[in-house]
């Protein structure tokens, strides 16, 4: 089942803050972090419980227009299903959306 | 030498605590060292630290609850936007201290446990704690903190694991640590009776690994398996001077908890030099750092990006030399002194051993 109809939020525990060592983002969370791309860092950011995939999609593919709208989807739910796995959505996304 | 950067900063803010576990990972005379460092030097700490690149910050000791100044120090770190874990027993805390830490900025708490039977738990802590940690779990909770839980498993406690894996759930756990005991320190001295038989270890593996799996992005189950009975060693601390960096109550820097008592290194204390000179300089932390250091077999081995040769302190407290490759690894000269023990265990045959607390009273003839 797509998780469309979802609207992921970061948990609480979660923290994304800025690393300027690297010049890119960190999602840290108890014991650990991950150091995030500029794709995942967009995707994190709009995790706020607001929009759901389709509205994410829809932002990512305004900022990389030239990459085909199946192909984000895919690294989308991909990385969505990342978080979800460690437990970093709020739990009506605690199973693996895909 | 620059290219290693700390992630994490552990911060031993004391020895002091009021529970008495015989696998306790602080030194063994860690009695003899009650000088330590203030207020004002542990923020600096923290400044220095971040600068430096950490991002993880882990309050423990000892008891960190036991820091008057421990808002203070949170509010410090939380200034600098640092993750700040407090690992505690859960005691002495009150609901509306913790209310503060979280307030100032506390990001999540690992509460210890010690068994999920409340006699046997107060047994092993060497005082009466456990109904106060069931307390503080929920508080935890309740404040909407992350909640890790943590237990050191060894022979009187290991076959609980299923028990201690539904109380982890009952109390809504985001993470559970099952970690069987670095037998170093205190567990070091207590081995012959706190060592598991393989059997007891594989059947908790087992039951930690179906519990895993079915929790998958509730529940966070982690196993870390007692390495007398692995293969190969673990990656300790991810690697000398990698990515950790311990300060401890008197205000040493240190690549792990117990470096200190590893003859012949020099460590150096955060009140005379710069976090940044001693994480880049101090001999201490360059003399295991890298590959140049290996023993042989190591040397030549394909896991030697993976583990690093293993556990320098266990190098040491078990064949006498902090230079050879960790005897847990079953390519190392030393395994046997390793084997010699699981088999102690094994012939033991469950018998029960009387272990000795954590006391003041340092162990004569023992550095750790």
């Amino acid at each position: 089942m797509s998780c469309i109809t979802t609207r992921p939020r970061l948990s609480p525990k979660v923290r994304l803050r800025f690393d300027r060592r690297t010049g890119r983002y960190l999602l840290l969370y108890p014991e650990t972090g991950l150091d995030l791309n500029g794709t995942a860092t967009e995707i994190a950011r709009l995790c706020t419980g607001e929009n759901d995939v389709e509205d994410i999609v829809q932002r990512l593919a305004l900022i990389y227009g030239d990459v085909p709208s199946t192909i984000i989807e895919r690294d989308v739910n991909t990385f969505l299903s990342a978080l979800a796995a460690r437990g970093l959505l709020q739990s009506d996304m605690a199973s693996p959306p895909l | 030498m620059n290219m290693y950067r700390p992630y994490t900063l552990i911060a031993e803010l004391t020895y002091r605590c009021p529970l008495r576990c015989p696998y306790c990972s602080n030194p063994i005379d860690y009695a003899r060292r009650q000088n330590e460092i203030d207020t004002n030097t542990w923020l600096r700490v923290f400044h220095e630290a971040e600068a430096l690149g950490v991002v993880q910050l882990n309050l423990t000791g000892g008891e960190p609850l036991l820091r008057d100044d421990l808002e203070l120090l949170i509010e410090g770190a939380s200034k600098l936007e640092l993750y700040i874990n407090l690992i505690t027993s859960g005691l002495p805390l009150s609901q509306e201290r913790l209310c503060r830490f979280r307030a100032l900025g506390l990001n999540s708490v690992q509460l210890s446990i010690q068994s999920t039977r409340p006699s046997e738990s107060d047994r092993i802590a060497g005082a009466p704690s456990f109904a106060r940690k069931r307390e503080t779990a929920h508080w935890v909770k309740s404040l909407d903190l992350p909640l890790s839980l943590n237990i050191v498993l060894h022979r009187d406690n290991i076959a609980e694991i299923a028990d201690i894996i539904t109380l982890a759930e009952e109390l809504s756990a985001d993470r559970l640590e099952l970690a069987n005991a670095q037998y170093l320190g205190w567990a070091l001295h207590n081995r012959a009776a706190l060592l598991p038989t393989r059997d007891q270890v594989e059947r908790a593996r087992t039951i930690a690994a179906q519990a895993r799996n079915r929790l998958q992005g509730k529940m966070e189950v982690v196993f870390v398996t007692p390495d007398y009975y692995a293969a190969y060693p673990k990656s300790c601390m991810d690697g000398w001077g990698r990515r950790f960096m311990v300060v401890n109550p008197e205000g040493l820097a240190l690549p792990c908890h117990l470096a200190q008592t590893l003859p012949g290194l020099h460590f150096e204390n955060v009140q005379q030099r710069h976090l940044a000179e001693i994480w880049r300089h101090s001999s201490g932390f360059n003399l295991f750092r890298g590959e140049d250091w290996l023993p042989d077999p190591c040397r030549t081995c394909d896991r030697r990006t993976i583990d690093f040769g293993g556990c320098r302190c266990q190098a040491f407290h078990v064949t006498g030399n902090a230079g050879v490759t960790d005897p847990a690894c079953s390519l190392s000269a030393d395994h046997y002194l390793i084997e010699n023990a699981r088999i102690e265990t094994s012939q033991l045959n469950g018998t029960p051993i009387v272990f000795e607390y954590r006391s003041a009273k340092a162990i004569p003839g023992r550095a750790a």
